[in-house]
């Protein structure tokens, strides 16, 4: 490996290979080894993210509202309350205020409907050419509140795994906004802060919750259950993927399972908890379409499987490279 | 526990059908290949049949020498435009993803048309590349047709454009020459064991094409069945081959009328015909087959990047290890193949048959 390359950004395999042979290298902290979406401070969660997406508007949302919701949603997911937030800006030479504005407003939306409070924050300006209208990276402090620890040595086989509603919402919102495929399929993304919905559950045994952003839901899973003693199953069945989505990812040679998304949690519940989970998450606007996908089994050991409408099974793979960049 | 549905009827029909011991199906084309391995339908099979994927993906057929045209034509700076399965092929030196992180200007689209655009905007010399079959080669002669008449006069074509009838004649005839030679060529493998029974044909070519232009498979007594790509095309469409075969009816069967015609679509043929001509062509695993290329008639000939350009490339050499080649004949399943899902991964692939989301072997690595 001597360049980066696109695919390197992806979130799939090839992202892990960069991590592994470049960054892991040099920067090997036993908090930062543990790979979560943020790390488990004394008392305290804490993570960062930076947001790329182009183009900077796309139906459901902005990069302003992307850049609130995929810090929050990361600790959210750690089952932490978001408190505060750091923001950065890099902007490029004649970026319009209008747009800037328009951003901000976004922005200060987002943290009022998450609870999380922008606290110390940060400018650069670069040459015209040098960015891409705008670049975003935000930080976030989190404080655990689940009463049973979310941690995925907690999960058993039996645990039942759900999620709050449509996938791949976020990925074909962003791509056909971009227009470049002359497709016009007007898809909303689904970015939304999900502390909210996610606090419903927090006196509940949930061992493991993550966003299926990059990678989509095929990612999240592969993660889960990667070098783990037990697997995955999910049902093709019980998949809620808006007929949009799938007609899009048809045309295009995409798997749905692959395709991001920015308003859904894919939650690990202990089985006794399952439909107590399901309730509370469906009471919540966030929530209404909340489903079981399937469940964590004995077999299959660090694989993810789904049985297919034909009555099949396969095997669910985390995507490779780059299948879609730039899409936070 | 789901309800019965069609599908799992359907299903449950395929699984208990009387098939014949070594029925050897091929699915053509790479679409079908994914959809397949997708709803674990190579699971549902009966007893003694078995399918096995075919020469129908583009980027697995397209030989290493043509990436290697490629990356040349990006070091020159010209713009390279291709689908996006084609960056990530390795040629014998580098692949035009490793030259876009290097700094050439290499771009994947989704349409030959929006090559196009790309020349009219940039101004620059802007260089499509032409693979596939008979499904995009229209789309690319009315893009080159366009650009003529708009005088777009910076936009060309790389071309490996094939034919699929072609190739599929060239794999159930047996090859010319010294028929003592033959022995050695037949890999090892359990696909090698038996022929082919019949032919999964491909839903968007045949849309182009029509079911005629399959005949030459009746008079090898061989049924072949074109299909859609959802579960239950395929699933009908394997019923409908595995009951031919079992009653010795060689037939072609269109099992997708709501999208193919009989005839196909000439308006798209006479397109397709008016830009180029059949021309013999290298397959990757195949060999050279008469006739099952295609090339820029004269009246285009300004678009052909070649001529444009002169670049020269050296021969490649052979892929050390990599059986893509028998994989595509159907003499093997990937699994044979010592690199396979080791040296050999959809993360770094070495064969052509890795790399694209339609080849055989990264289909069998993803889904299983």
């Amino acid at each position: 490996m001597d360049k980066v390359l696109l695919a390197h950004g992806g979130g799939g395999s090839k992202s892990a290979e960069l991590t592994r042979k470049v960054f892991q290298r040099f920067l090997r902290d036993p908090l930062l080894m543990e790979m979560d979406d943020a790390a488990r401070l004394p008392g305290q969660v804490f993570t960062t993210d930076s947001f790329v997406v182009k183009p900077l508007f796309f139906p459901g949302g902005d990069i302003g509202r992307l850049a609130v919701c995929g810090t929050v949603n990361d600790l959210a997911v750690m089952g932490a309350e978001p408190l505060y937030l750091s923001i950065a800006f890099i902007i490029e030479e004649g970026f319009p205020v209008a747009a800037l504005e328009k951003i901000l407003a976004s922005i200060s939306k987002a943290c009022r409907q998450s609870g999380a409070r922008i606290v110390c924050a940060d400018t650069k300006v670069v040459e015209r050419g040098k960015a891409d209208g705008l670049f975003i990276n935000t930080a976030g402090i989190g404080r655990p509140v689940f009463s049973k620890a979310v941690h995925p040595s907690r999960i058993r086989p039996g645990d039942a795994i759900m999620v709050n509603g449509p996938l791949g919402l976020h990925g074909i919102s962003v791509l056909t906004a971009r227009g470049e495929f002359g497709l016009r399929a007007s898809v909303r993304s689904d970015v939304a802060p999900l502390w909210g919905l996610i606090s419903k559950c927090r006196a509940l045994d949930v061992p493991f919750m993550r966003d299926p952003t990059r990678g989509g839901l095929a990612q999240t899973l592969n993660e889960l259950t990667h070098g783990k003693e037990f697997g995955a199953r999910i049902r093709e069945h019980d998949l809620p993927i808006p007929k949009k989505v799938a007609a899009v990812c048809d045309l295009l040679g995409f798997d749905p399972l692959h395709v991001a998304n920015e308003g859904k949690v894919v939650m690990v519940v202990a089985r006794s908890d399952a439909a107590r989970a399901l309730k509370a998450l469906r009471r919540h606007p966030l929530g209404k379409a909340a489903c079981l996908i399937g469940e964590i089994t004995k077999e299959n050991q660090g694989r993810v499987v789904m049985a297919t409408r034909a009555g099949s099974e396969r095997i669910v793979m985390p995507p490779v490279g780059e299948i879609l960049p730039r899409i936070c | 526990m789901a309800e019965k549905t069609s599908l799992s009827l359907l299903a449950e029909r395929l699984r208990n059908f009387p098939a014949r011991p070594r029925t050897k199906i091929m699915e053509v084309c790479g679409t079908h290949t994914v959809a397949i391995r997708r709803a674990g339908i190579q699971h549902l099979l009966p007893a003694g049949a078995k399918l096995v994927s075919g020469p129908g993906c583009p980027v697995c057929v397209t030989p290493d020498h043509f990436i290697d045209e490629a990356v040349a034509l990006a070091r020159l700076g010209v713009i390279v435009t291709s689908f996006g399965d084609m960056l990530r092929v390795p040629g014998s030196r580098s692949s035009l993803e490793q030259e876009r992180a290097a700094g050439s200007d290499i771009r994947a689209v989704y349409s030959p048309l929006d090559a196009l655009q790309i020349a009219a905007a940039t101004g620059r010399e802007t260089v499509f590349l032409a693979v596939g079959f008979e499904t995009t080669a229209p789309a690319i002669a009315a893009a080159g047709m366009m650009a003529l008449e708009k005088k777009i006069a910076n936009f060309s074509l790389l071309t490996a454009l094939r034919l699929v009838p072609p190739a599929l004649k060239a794999l159930i005839t047996p090859p010319q020459g010294d028929a003592a030679a033959e022995p050695t060529a037949v890999p090892q493998g359990d696909a090698a064991d038996t022929e082919i029974s019949g032919f999964l044909l491909p839903g968007h070519v045949s849309a182009v094409i029509g079911k005629q232009a399959y005949g030459f498979l009746e008079k090898h007594r061989l049924p072949g069945v074109i299909s859609g790509f959802t579960a239950e095309d395929i699933i009908t469409s394997l019923l409908h081959l595995l009951e031919m075969h079992n009653k010795g009816i060689y037939k072609i069967m269109n099992n997708y009328p709501r999208v193919v015609r009989d005839h196909g679509n000439e308006r798209s043929r006479t397109v397709l015909a008016e830009a180029f001509a059949p021309v013999d062509a290298e397959w990757r695993g195949l060999g050279s087959i008469p006739a099952s290329g295609l090339q820029l008639r004269p009246a285009f000939a300004v678009l052909d990047a070649r001529r444009r350009f002169a670049i020269e490339v050296e021969a490649a050499p052979p892929r050390a290890g990599c059986r893509c080649g028998d994989v595509l004949r159907g003499r093997i399943d990937p699994p044979a193949c010592p690199m396979f899902n080791k040296a050999c991964r959809p993360d770094r692939p070495l064969g052509p048959c890795m790399v694209s989301s339609e080849g055989s072997c990264c289909a069998w690595v993803t889904y299983g």
